[in-house]
């Protein structure tokens, strides 16, 4: 199935875990795939595998933490004749700690990571797609921002926030033609839920309907759907895919 | 090369997909031309593009008829 050969797609955080797993399936369903990365070893990472399975695309080193870096990445994307119609907000990160222990930086680098980034990577590609009066925005949200999480205030607050402007932004450019969603990942197995003590894990599963962690193929799955012509209705939406952890 | 005037005229027919004979120097891209605030600001960058120049959003406000467009960019040319 090539629902998306011609679409472009710009996914941060491609190098590893869910983004190398959306990565793969848009491109896997034909669309030319922009990954990011921190760090060089990341880019190289993104090249080899889009290479191993003959994906049209390639890597971008990028900070979506620093906006200077973003200027960067629009410079270097307009250099080399992209123009994402796709973009896939993925890139995030965890600085878990109560609240009464939780330092400014800790509260300050998930804000600016996984909020302020979707701020500076949406307002690159969307004078593109008002001109192409289409376009595809997914916003990799949290299970946690929609049920909150002891230890996670700074977390719960920036994916809380993201699905906030999901919403506003969907309402904003519907009249182009480009859509707004938001897709919320329950327990996920990947390095950042490796992290995860025994007992909250087996707590976590406790709580999930289907009894088992979530693979990153099936958080793919929803996003290459949203950002597919089968979702070309739904807007300032967030799937939750979670395996029954939380029920909106 | 057409005049300023041209090129703004030609922009709003584009961007707002109003007929030529519409667009007189006094007519308002809200109330005569049907423009909605996406669309108003969708024109100031396509002025800023045609233009190439940058319209700060206190100008930008100030731009509602065509007559004020071909003005500014007169104005920020000298």
């Amino acid at each position: 199935m090539e629902s998306l050969s011609g679409q472009t797609a710009l996914v941060t955080g491609a190098s590893r875990g869910i983004g190398q797993a959306i990565a793969l399936e848009l491109g896997r369903q034909g669309a030319t795939v922009l990954g990011t990365a921190t760090a060089e070893a990341g880019v190289e990472a993104i090249n080899a595998t889009l290479r191993e399975h003959a994906i049209d695309g390639r890597g971008y080193v990028l900070d979506v933490g620093q906006a200077e870096s973003v200027n960067q990445l629009a410079g270097q994307l307009q250099a080399d004749g992209h123009t994402p119609t796709i973009l896939v907000n993925n890139a995030g990160i965890t600085r878990d700690n109560l609240l009464m222990r939780m330092g400014d930086e800790e509260w300050l680098s998930v804000i600016e990571t996984n909020l302020n980034s979707v701020y500076r990577l949406s307002k690159l590609v969307i004078r593109g797609m008002m001109k192409a009066r289409a376009g595809r925005i997914i916003n990799i949200a949290s299970v946690v921002g929609l049920s909150g999480n002891a230890g996670q205030s700074n977390y719960a607050a920036a994916k809380a926030g993201m699905i906030g402007f999901t919403k506003s932004l969907a309402r904003e450019v519907g009249p182009r033609g480009i859509t707004v969603n938001a897709v919320a990942p329950g327990f996920i197995q990947t390095d950042m839920t490796d992290g995860l003590g025994d007992e909250q894990r087996e707590a976590l599963l406790g709580q999930t309907a289907l009894g088992r962690l979530g693979q990153v193929e099936e958080i793919a799955g929803a996003v290459a759907f949203l950002a597919g012509p089968a979702a070309s209705y739904i807007t300032g939406e967030t799937l939750n895919v979670n395996g029954g952890l939380y029920m909106a | 090369m057409s005049s300023v005037e041209e090129r703004v005229k030609k922009i709003v027919v584009e961007q707002l997909g109003v007929k030529e004979d519409e667009v007189t120097m006094e007519a308002s891209f809200v109330d005569d031309l049907g423009a909605d605030s996406l669309d108003t600001v969708e024109l100031v960058m396509a002025l800023e593009e045609e233009f190439k120049t940058e319209i700060p959003d206190e100008e930008a406000e100030k731009i509602t008829t065509v007559q004020q467009a071909v003005n500014y960019v007169n104005a920020s040319s000298e």
